[in-house]
Order: C-alpha cells, then sequence, then structure tokens
C-alpha cells in the first residue's frame, strides 16, 4: 500500500495565457484518491525554494497541487531572483496574463487522474492580491488571500499599470476566501483589510478574516526575519481547514 | 511589504554577474525584500542587461544607511577625480 504523505514533485509544462507553453511545478499525492486542486501562486520574489517546498506541503495534505511560474516567459531557466527582477525591470505581470495561467493550471488538475473537480487558488503577497483576483475572474471553489497588498489602497506613485487597485471587481468573487494578515503590516494595512472585508460583507460574500498582532508582511516566509511562529502556525492551521471545508470530496 | 515601485534608469558600463563581464544598458532601484541580506527590507540594486537575458545581473542589497553612503561615494569619487575623466565623451 502506497504512503498516504508519499507524492510526486517536479516540474512541467503547462497551457498558460494566451495559449503559452509555461513551466510549472507540480506536487501531488501517490496514493489514488478523489483529490482536490489547488494552485499555488508564487510572491513576488518568485518561483522559488520556498514556494515550491509550499507545493509539496499542500501535496502531502492530500491535494494536487501546481504553482505557475508567471516569470516563464521572460526568463525561462533563470535563477528565482534573476528572474524577478528581470520581470520587475519590465513593470511586472500583467493582471490578463496571470488570470490566464492561474486559469490553465486549474484546468491542468482538473484533468489530473482522481481529480474531483474542486479547484481553490492562493497566495502570499503579491500572490494574494492575483489570488483575489483570479477568484474574482474564475470559477473557483475555494480562494486563500495571505497578505494581498493594492486590492483596495491607492499604490505608491509610479506603480505599474499591473497593480492597479481591484476591489470593483468583489462583486464577481466566486467562491469562499479565507484573508490572513498581519496587524503591522503597511501594505495591505490594517485599515486596508477592514475595507476589503466591509465590501465582501456588504456583498454578501463568504469569506473569513484572521489578523495576528506582532505580524507583518510575510509571517509565512521560513526564510526571512519577518516570520513569526505562532501567525504562521495558526495561519496553516486555518489554510488546512478551509481547503478541507471546500475543496475535498 | 512589497513596495513594487521601482526606479529605472539607463546605464553605460559594464558589470560582472555569474557568468563574468557584460555590457550593461540598465539599472533599477528598488525598496523590497532581499534574498538574502538578514533583513526584513533592504534597498535593492540591479544592473542589467535584458538583451543577454535573467543572468546578466549585478545585484546589491543593502541597508538604507549603506545604500546612501555607497551614492555619497560615487559622488566624492567622481568629485575628486578631473571632470569628465569617466565621462562617454571621454578622452582615451
Amino acid at each position: 500500500m502506497t504512503s498516504p504523505d508519499a507524492v510526486r514533485a517536479e516540474t512541467i509544462t503547462i497551457t498558460g495565457h494566451g495559449g503559452d507553453e509555461i513551466e510549472a511545478y507540480c506536487a501531488v499525492p501517490l496514493a489514488t484518491g478523489s483529490r482536490g486542486g489547488v494552485v499555488w501562486i508564487h510572491h513576488m520574489p518568485g518561483y522559488d525554494r520556498e514556494t515550491k517546498e509550499f507545493v509539496r506541503r499542500l501535496a502531502v495534505s492530500g491535494y494536487h497541487a501546481v504553482c505557475p511560474n508567471l516569470y516563464s516567459r521572460e526568463a525561462p531557466g533563470a535563477d528565482p531572483d534573476d528572474a524577478a527582477a528581470t520581470v520587475r525591470a519590465a513593470g511586472g505581470v500583467p493582471d490578463d496574463r496571470l488570470v490566464g495561467d492561474v486559469a490553465g493550471a486549474a484546468e491542468y488538475l482538473r484533468n489530473l487522474d482522481g481529480a474531483n473537480g474542486k479547484t481553490g487558488v492562493i497566495g502570499h503577497c503579491s500572490g494574494g492580491r492575483q489570488a483575489f483576483l483570479a477568484a474574482c475572474s474564475l470559477q473557483l471553489d475555494a480562494a486563500v488571500d495571505c497578505y494581498g497588498a493594492f486590492i483596495v489602497e491607492d499604490p505608491p506613485e509610479g506603480l505599474p499599470a499591473s497593480m492597479r487597485p481591484i476591489l470593483g471587481l468583489a462583486s464577481d468573487l466566486s467562491c469562499p476566501m479565507l484573508g490572513l494578515f498581519g496587524m503591522e503590516d503597511r501594505y495591505p494595512s490594517p485599515d486596508a483589510v477592514a475595507k476589503l472585508d466591509a465590501e465582501l460583507n456588504r456583498l454578501g460574500k463568504d469569506h473569513e478574516f484572521h489578523s495576528y498582532d506582532g505580524a507583518g508582511h510575510s509571517f509565512f516566509s521560513v526564510d526571512r526575519p519577518a516570520y513569526r511562529v505562532e501567525a504562521a502556525l495558526d495561519g496553516w492551521q486555518r489554510i488546512g481547514d478551509f481547503f478541507a471545508k471546500h475543496l475535498e470530496g | 511589504m512589497c513596495t513594487y515601485l521601482t526606479e529605472k534608469i539607463d546605464v553605460d558600463g559594464s558589470g560582472k554577474g555569474a557568468t563574468g563581464w557584460f555590457a550593461a544598458s540598465q539599472a533599477t532601484v528598488y525598496v523590497d525584500h532581499p534574498v538574502h541580506a538578514p533583513y526584513g527590507h533592504t534597498v535593492n540594486i540591479d544592473v542589467l542587461n535584458p538583451a543577454l537575458g535573467p543572468s546578466a545581473r549585478v545585484a546589491l542589497e543593502l541597508t538604507e544607511e549603506t545604500a546612501l553612503a555607497l551614492a555619497d561615494a560615487i559622488h566624492r569619487a567622481v568629485a575628486s577625480a578631473p571632470a569628465g575623466l569617466a565621462s562617454k565623451n571621454q578622452t582615451v
């Protein structure tokens, strides 16, 4: 019998926005079973080792998980930090391309053996904003926004056009949403989080937000000084419960 | 936080990156998370040549104090040399 925590994790190619073939990192349990799928959106520093660890963690938890390399087009095969610098210099990832890449990753997940047809999305940092964007643009079953900025607030002057606020899309949110934030964060600030919460309440959108005292931006990042163990442990528990509720079956 | 805001300028010169020397054409400066420096945020400076690919990059991640000190040091070094000695229009 295959161990329930045995996974296969590897780089694959998926069809992203505009029919482009893009790199992605995929992790799936080896044991057979009915599986929900999760698209992981990497943070602005890129498709890095720590993000791939998140993807493997989801597979160990029983999900099919895929993280598209959003910088695949500009920097194929490059080190993640070089790729991130290249895309930053070029103005960032356009919103429509992000949606197309997530749609491609979701389609890949739905076609895997054992897929139950339910698909979630999760992202940290810029990926948190993009998880919200994807959930407002695609038909999904669960979305997790970990401290995504510039959903609500006006960005600093000079920001690329790709980073404009997207609160106006909230009425199109297609699925329940979990939001995890730090009270010490400035982007998004507690005020911006409160505005997003209020708008989702006004629209009657199913969501739950948790903001952690003593945590700032990037508190899930075990490789950065911003890591906050209590917030991260509680956050992972909530992510697990949320996906179990909405993606299993 | 990710500031996203990036100062970008054209540059003229060379840099030495992971694959050796290359002709530099662009530099970006931004405040964001570092990859390696042991801080939450740093002033990140990339000297690039996009035409040569993502690996044509010299990267710095400096605290704001040392980034500003570096800028001052550049000004002092240039000021201490004869005017135009390192200019694009220098006499060789």
